[in-house]
């Protein structure tokens, strides 16, 4: 596959580690969170077949990670963003 | 009809006039006591205990396509009860009587073969590992060895010692671990069920559950309603699409796994081997092709084929531990998709639904379970209650603590 | 070495003779030829045996899609198996030999089983064999496997080498027929960067292998100049012998280059094979279509083969396998055939064409309406037997047969992502459906157009759609047009024991047995009769099979559908697929800075991950690893040692941020460390797991630096860049791993601070006062070097750990050595540290096996209660903090000389030995040359209240039972008096 770098340009994803659901970016509130909500934050996924936002992290280049919205029946990609920006902006 | 050598002879005598049907094509009927969702290994296996062990008489596996389509017709066909942890080792053992009795069972060969598994070791510490998983086997009942280089060396002459990156230490077997033929399990299991009277309906996709009350009542199809009293999912590969029919979110990521056939060649392998230093283990089929696989790709996906990478990845383990394959040709490859569970280990438990009973996250250790996740399954419907093999298999465990993790990667489900 | 059959005219070069073996006998053959080719000229038809039937086989093409004339090439470590007759290109001194017979090709005695096949029907295996149970196994399995199989490997390992490559391209053109040709052609001339790979030895495609001209020229000349024309555009690359082996995601396809397979032995320094992964933009695929064959009684015999492979035989290689032919066909195609062969002289006996109103010829006789229903000849044909159209038998005399049941697009490459092929009614054939994998476009007889002119028109226009090309279309060359009729014809009323799949002996009977039997489904049909699943995959047997399924299920074929085609597209070998990392190469090899100075004191060295460690460091003298590591523990506890420790992880943590980062890295606190001092720190994963354990010193008030263990050290670099990007995104932090910038030794030991005072540059006071337990700092060493050290030990002595730029390391070990012979310094390796660190009960790799949290470590208040860090909630799950729950201990043998074994399970003393029972295990196990025993570290319910229990260790696995005692696993200096010397 080909992952197209938002500041690299277009990578092979044999560079990158995958390190799963985008939802990993949602961690629970540790002041609020109730244990089910951990529970959920660890351990559920949607799983879908069809788009899936998917965090790839740049290990055999600049080591920024990558949220990349990726079809899991077609592998097609269709939007890749750093997630430190994405994290901060929400 | 029963299966034999005579059978063959006369049918060979009299034009084969006489075979019939391994399994009826019938229509669903209205009403079931039971409906097996999946048509793959695990559900048919279930039907079959459900209906030899446990009595059932009413039961029914519906499946998308055609059975045996799953992973069951797509896996590298090792058999085997090499686990370390006392949640998992009962039950791949359980699974491996039931495999060293099945033809006789089924009256179908599936030709079981106890040609032996050795896993290599590579490092110290991996022999500290695998001595605690071999007296963990024993523990258990089942048969564990482990080997000295110099062991290893007379078993498996062709292998890499002398040039490796990372030298042969000595390994661990097991003896009755081998391969099965593995379309002939989903054969063999459909013509057993079906002797008994459960109604194998192919080509009958599932579209939704029909739930009142947080109770399920049957399962809506391509073929219309079928009212079950219980319903049992057994589609892994495909559970959370599945269960998120049902409104559940579930512990699993789907995964492509890839596996590899070579050429046919004449015999090379006594046995499967798995390499310690890398992703790659091997048997040899009856018919003489290398089959082998190695790490999944590691991405979420659905497509059921992998890419370059891994296939790349593979064969290099290959030429490390067996330099002598070089020679010898890749004829197919093929991608299945794994219920990657959070910790590496299934799930044979109820759901928070009544009458909705759900069995997936096999990983990749889906094939070796088949006869005994059948068994189990088959019990939990049958009783409402675990098989005494398979009580660890719980939804809950990640609310509880009490993960079943082999390989000690946690809550990701890619690396188990 | 009379080449009796050899033709006039072709594309061989006749002025060079090659000589070769097959079976031990020499021939004579040219370049040019395949081994094939060469063997049909020299009257030589029996290449071959079936897997099953062991019958007589010859080729049934001239391609790569042949079942039959598969042979073992070459000999010693070059071995090579079922290898294709039909594509190996023939060389001098080349050696084949036929496969899978005994004692010879010509008299095979398994071929019994051919007389024996009313038994081996599809899937009889399934049926029988299961009594007694004890017999699979023993008997009949062994007797199984040694019939089937094909060609045997040479079980040395593969002595060539094999390479990778990376190449990229606008377009991307598989197949250099004349729709590749002219795709190259018009994609060339626009400039654009061109990949055109053909499997092919010699660029052509079909236009090699017919006589029709092309722009007034034969086709051959014309694909010549035109190789010529794009050899000479620097834009465009040439692949021939270059097989696209499958089409992966985004524009990536595999694609395997034969460098060196036409040569007896590669040049040196040349690979075999090179794996090449392309990036193409755009992908054109002119792939061609596969001649299907028509299923007949007996259809198998040598000599019988695709009608257009055999006027392949005589245009292009100038040979045919018999003086006198004959063509079984259902179109005109067949024709051609006919045509062709009687222009060179052989001998057409008869054209027999199923349609009624074939074309008649002068030239020959056309047998209208008729069709062959049976044939003879044991080794090769002889005979046919001819049904003709008013029902009268006859028999025509040929050595070779050319049948043709039409074409089938070479789809496989566009369902690589899942595509499915759509029926094309007119074409009565599969074409390239709806979803091609994206970027591909085809064109040429894959596509359907199957005219030359159609080709080379559909080829260009392609590429100028493939490309967005603007301007006027090129024009396109004069070239043969003839209508495309394809009448189907799949197999002759009536036949049974007519082959589909030629290689796997199944036949119409199977076919039918399997419908019979409810194995309906194309999957099931392929996997219960293994229809199309030998070394063709299929090529020439899938369509047959399908077409017989559906008419016994009463569907159209679309209805029955096809199984998927998978990569790769013709069987590749391993070693092409591996490239460069096998042996020694496998994996790099990490080497630390000392390396050198490791080997010439002579060290062992161990594998730790990619690296390599010294593991000890043996003395003249020294006999058994235990007497260098014993001594090496000993002198380091009783002066000093130094050991190599530079592979431990290294992140640099900088920013205003970088102590609340590392609060929420650690579970133990960090927010207050202060500056100049150091931290033992346990990381969780999220799920409340220890991760790894390590350091962290302070050496500013934005500046720390992290260590973790070798193992772990991607890993948890990985984890705290998460953590960072996408859990902390507004925090200023920044990380850098510095691994390998730094080269680092532990100096330990009583004298470690003598040692190290010589080597420390003076205006740094490193006394215990100034420079305590856990200190840390900057500073210079041997005259100005800078350096960071550590007072941190692992060994439990005080010690240090000191760092320099890693281009230093060898020389400051050297310097370290010189300095310390006053104190008799003595390098230790990983072994004595181990042992040490065992003694002073530290975890390590085999502790932190992934399984265990804080609490199992003994260290569960080391997870603050006062904070958030990852993975603290997770960790209060109720399962992770039963009563009983695992807890580290450590343990020593009751009998001071019985044996320790990590992997050892604990079991009460008096009780059960079974797994439910289990108390604990055995994690690490070493001797202990200070205690003079051996000692281990485990894991124990309830642990923290049993020591002075005494248990038995059992390890059935090593046959080993000892009594063990509990006792806390700080062995040695449990009240860490040492380490603040």
């Amino acid at each position: 596959m080909i992952i197209n770098h938002p500041l690299l340009g277009p990578r092979d994803s044999a560079e990158f580690v995958y390190l799963g659901a985008a939802t990993l970016m949602d961690r629970p509130d540790p002041d609020t969170a109730t244990a089910e909500e951990w529970h959920d934050y660890g351990y559920l996924r949607d799983n879908p077949a069809g788009p899936h936002r998917e965090l790839w992290f740049h290990e055999g280049g600049d080591r920024s990670i990558l949220i990349v919205t990726r079809n899991t029946t077609t592998h097609e990609i269709t939007a890749v963003e750093l997630a430190r920006t994405v994290g901060a902006r929400t | 009809m029963r299966y034999s050598g005579f059978k063959v002879i006369k049918e060979a005598l009299t034009g084969h006039k006489g075979w019939t049907q391994a399994w009826r094509d019938p229509e669903p009927q209205a009403q079931y006591d039971i409906v097996i969702i999946g048509g793959g290994g695990h559900g048919l296996a279930t039907a079959h205990y459900l209906a030899s062990v446990y009595g059932e008489r009413r039961v029914a596996v519906i499946e998308k396509g055609w059975i045996g389509g799953g992973n069951v017709g797509r896996n590298t066909t090792i058999i085997r009860s090499n686990y370390l942890l006392d949640g998992n080792e009962p039950f791949y053992e359980f699974s491996l009587k039931l495999w060293e009795g099945l033809e006789q069972d089924l009256n179908y060969n599936a030709m079981v073969s106890q040609r032996g598994i050795m896993n290599l070791i590579h490092s110290d510490a991996q022999r500290d590992a695998f001595i605690r998983r071999g007296n963990a086997m024993i523990l258990n009942g089942a048969d564990a060895e482990l080997l000295s280089e110099a062991q290893i060396r007379l078993e498996y002459p062709f292998l890499n010692f002398d040039d490796a990156r990372f030298p042969i230490k000595g390994g661990l077997a097991q003896r009755r671990g081998g391969t099965v033929r593995h379309d002939a399990v989903a054969w063999g299991y459909a013509r057993a069920a079906d002797s008994r009277g459960v109604d194998i309906i192919q080509n009958c996709e599932v579209i939704g559950f029909r739930i009142e009350d947080g109770t399920c009542l049957g399962v809506e199809t391509s073929k219309g309603f079928i009212g079950a009293g219980r319903v049992g999912c057994a589609v892994a590969g495909n559970s959370s699409r599945l269960m998120a029919k049902a409104g559940m979110r579930l512990p699993i990521e789907s995964h492509v796994l890839q596996a590899f056939v070579s050429e046919g060649l004449k015999p090379v392998l006594p046995g499967v081997i798995t390499f310690g230093a890398g992703h790659f283990y091997v048997s040899q089929s009856d018919k003489g092709g290398l089959v082998f696989g190695g790490d999944i790709d590691g991405y979420n996906s659905y497509a059921q084929r992998g890419n370059l990478p891994v296939v790349e990845d593979v064969c290099e383990g290959g030429m490390a531990i067996m330099p002598m394959i070089g020679r010898a040709r890749l004829l197919r490859m093929w991608g299945g998709i794994m219920d990657m569970s959070m910790d590496g280990s299934p799930i044979i438990d109820r759901t928070h639904i009544d009458g909705l009973y759900f069995n997936g996250g096999w990983c990749y250790g889906g094939f070796k379970a088949t006869p005994a996740s059948g068994y189990a399954f088959a019990h939990l419907l049958a009783r409402d209650e675990p098989h005494e093999t398979a009580t660890a298999y719980r939804f809950d465990r990640f609310r509880t603590g009490h993960m079943i993790d082999e390989k000690g990667m946690g809550n990701q489900p890619n690396l188990h | 070495m009379t080449q009796k059959n050899r033709l006039g005219g072709g594309q061989v070069d006749r002025n060079t003779t090659l000589t070769f073996t097959f079976d031990g006998k020499t021939y004579a053959g040219h370049p040019g030829d395949t081994l094939a080719s060469a063997l049909l000229a020299n009257n030589v038809r029996l290449m071959g045996r079936s897997f099953k039937y062991h019958r007589p086989r010859g080729p049934l093409s001239a391609g790569s899609e042949e079942p039959n004339a598969i042979v073992e090439l070459r000999s010693g470590a070059r071995q090579e198996p079922n290898t294709r007759a039909t594509t190996a290109e023939l060389f001098d001194g080349l050696a084949a030999r036929s496969q899978n017979r005994w004692p010879s090709l010509a008299f095979d005695a398994m071929a019994v089983n051919d007389r024996l096949s009313g038994f081996l029907t599809a899937g009889f295996y399934y049926k029988t064999f299961m009594w007694p149970a004890a017999f699979w196994e023993k008997i009949y399995e062994p007797i199984i496997r040694k019939a089937a199989g094909l060609g045997s490997l040479s079980m040395q390992a593969d002595p060539d080498t094999y390479d990778k490559g990376f190449r990229h391209c606008d377009l991307l053109i598989i197949g250099a027929g004349p729709a590749g040709l002219s795709a190259a052609l018009t994609a060339g001339r626009a400039g654009k960067h061109v990949i055109l790979a053909d499997e092919d030895f010699r660029m052509g495609g079909r236009l090699n292998a017919e006589t029709f001209s092309v722009a007034d020229m034969a086709g051959a000349d014309w694909a010549t100049q035109s190789v010529a024309e794009l050899s000479a555009m620097p834009n465009v690359r040439l692949m021939p012998r270059t097989t696209v082996i499958g089409a992966f995601d985004h524009g990536i396809y595999g694609a395997v280059e034969r460098i060196s397979d036409h040569v007896a032995v590669p040049e040196t320094g040349k690979p075999r094979q090179i794996l090449w992964r392309i990036y193409a933009q755009n992908t054109l695929l002119c792939a061609g279509a596969t001649e299907r064959p028509i299923a007949f009684e007996n259809n198998d015999r040598p000599g019988i083969m695709l009608a257009a492979s055999l006027r392949a035989y005589a245009n292009r290689w100038a040979a045919t396998p018999a003086p006198r032919v004959a063509v079984f066909t259902s179109n005109d195609d067949g024709h051609r055939t006919a045509r062709d062969l009687h222009a060179k002289g052989v001998k057409v006996a008869a054209v027999i064409d199923t349609r009624a109103d074939a074309p008649r010829s002068h030239d020959y006789e056309v047998l209208q309406g008729a069709q062959v229903v049976d044939t003879m000849g044991r080794l090769g044909l002889t005979f046919v037997e001819v049904r003709q159209a008013n029902g009268e038998m006859r028999t025509v005399e040929c050595g070779a047969l050319g049948v043709s049941g039409g074409w089938n697009p070479n789809v496989q490459l566009t369902c690589h992502q899942r595509g499915r092929p759509a029926w094309d009614d007119a074409l009565a054939a599969f074409v390239p459906g709806g979803t091609l994998p994206p970027g591909m476009v085809v064109a040429g007889a894959v596509g359907g157009q199957f005219s030359t002119y159609a080709a080379l028109k559909s080829g260009a226009d392609a590429a100028r759609q493939a490309l967005g090309l603007k301007g006027r279309a090129p024009r396109i060359p004069d070239a043969e047009d003839a209508p495309v009729e394809q009448t189907p014809f799949w197999y002759v009323e009536g036949c049974t024991r007519a082959w589909l799949d030629q290689q796997n002996d199944v036949t119409v009977k199977d076919v039918k047995l399997s419908h019979q039997e409810g194995f309906r489904s194309v999957e099931h049909l392929k996997r219960y009769t293994t229809l199309g699943m030998a070394t063709d995959q299929g090529k020439t047997s899938n369509m047959g099979g399908l077409a017989i399924m559906a008419e016994l299920a009463g569907k159209t074929i679309p209805e029955v559908g096809t199984t998927i085609f998978r990569p790769p597209y013709t069987p590749t070998s391993i070693g092409a697929l591996a490239g460069r990392m096998r042996g020694k190469e496998f994996h790099p090899t990490r080497l630390t800075p000392s390396h050198v100075w490791a080997k010439e004191r002579g060290a062992v060295f161990v594998e730790v991950g990619n690296w390599l460690r010294a593991q000890w460091f043996p003395l003249p003298g020294e006999t058994h690893w235990r007497q260098s590591v014993d001594r090496e523990v000993m002198a380091t506890r009783a002066s000093v040692g130094v050991c190599d420790c530079t592979t431990l992880g290294k992140i640099d943590v900088q920013g205003t941020d970088a102590a609340t980062f590392l609060n929420k890295v650690y579970c133990n606190g960090f927010a207050k460390l202060a500056v100049g001092k150091t931290r033992y720190g346990l990381m969780l994963r999220e799920d409340g797991i220890a991760m790894d354990d390590g350091t962290a010193a302070r050496l500013a008030e934005d500046h720390f630096v992290v260590t973790t263990t070798t193992a772990n050290a991607g890993k948890v670099y990985q984890h705290m860049e998460f953590v960072r990007q996408c859990l902390m995104p507004e925090a200023d932090v920044q990380l850098i791993s510095t691994t390998e910038a730094w080269a680092q030794y532990a100096v330990a030991g009583p004298n470690s601070r003598k040692l190290l005072q010589k080597i420390v540059d003076a205006e740094y006071d490193i006394s215990n006062d100034a420079f305590p337990f856990m200190a840390c700092g900057n500073i210079t060493v041997c005259g100005g070097l800078r350096a960071r050290l550590f007072r941190i030990s692992f060994s439990g002595e005080l010690a240090f750990e000191i760092a320099v730029p890693a281009r230093y390391g060898d020389a400051l070990m050297r310097k370290l050595m010189t300095e310390g012979e006053a104190f008799d310094v003595t390098p230790y390796g990983t072994e004595a540290l181990g042992a040490m660190r065992i003694e002073k009960g530290h975890a390590a790799g085999n502790e932190l096996n992934g399984t265990t949290t804080a609490l199992n470590l003994g260290m569960g208040r080391m997870v603050s209660k006062t904070k958030d860090s990852i993975g603290s909630k997770l960790s209060e799950r109720p399962g992770l903090n039963t009563a009983d729950a695992l807890v580290q201990v450590g343990l020593r043998p009751v009998d001071a000389a019985d044996k320790i074994t990590a992997g050892g399970h604990l079991m009460h003393a008096d009780g059960p030995v079974d797994a439910a029972h289990d108390q604990g295990y055995v994690t690490s196990a070493a001797y202990s040359p200070t205690l003079g025993h051996m000692i281990g570290l485990g894991f124990l319910k309830d642990g923290a209240n049993r020591h002075g229990e005494t248990l038995r260790l059992v390890s059935p696995v090593t046959d080993l039972t000892v009594n063990v005692e509990i006792v806390s696993a700080h062995f040695v200096d449990p009240e860490g008096d040492r380490v603040r010397a």
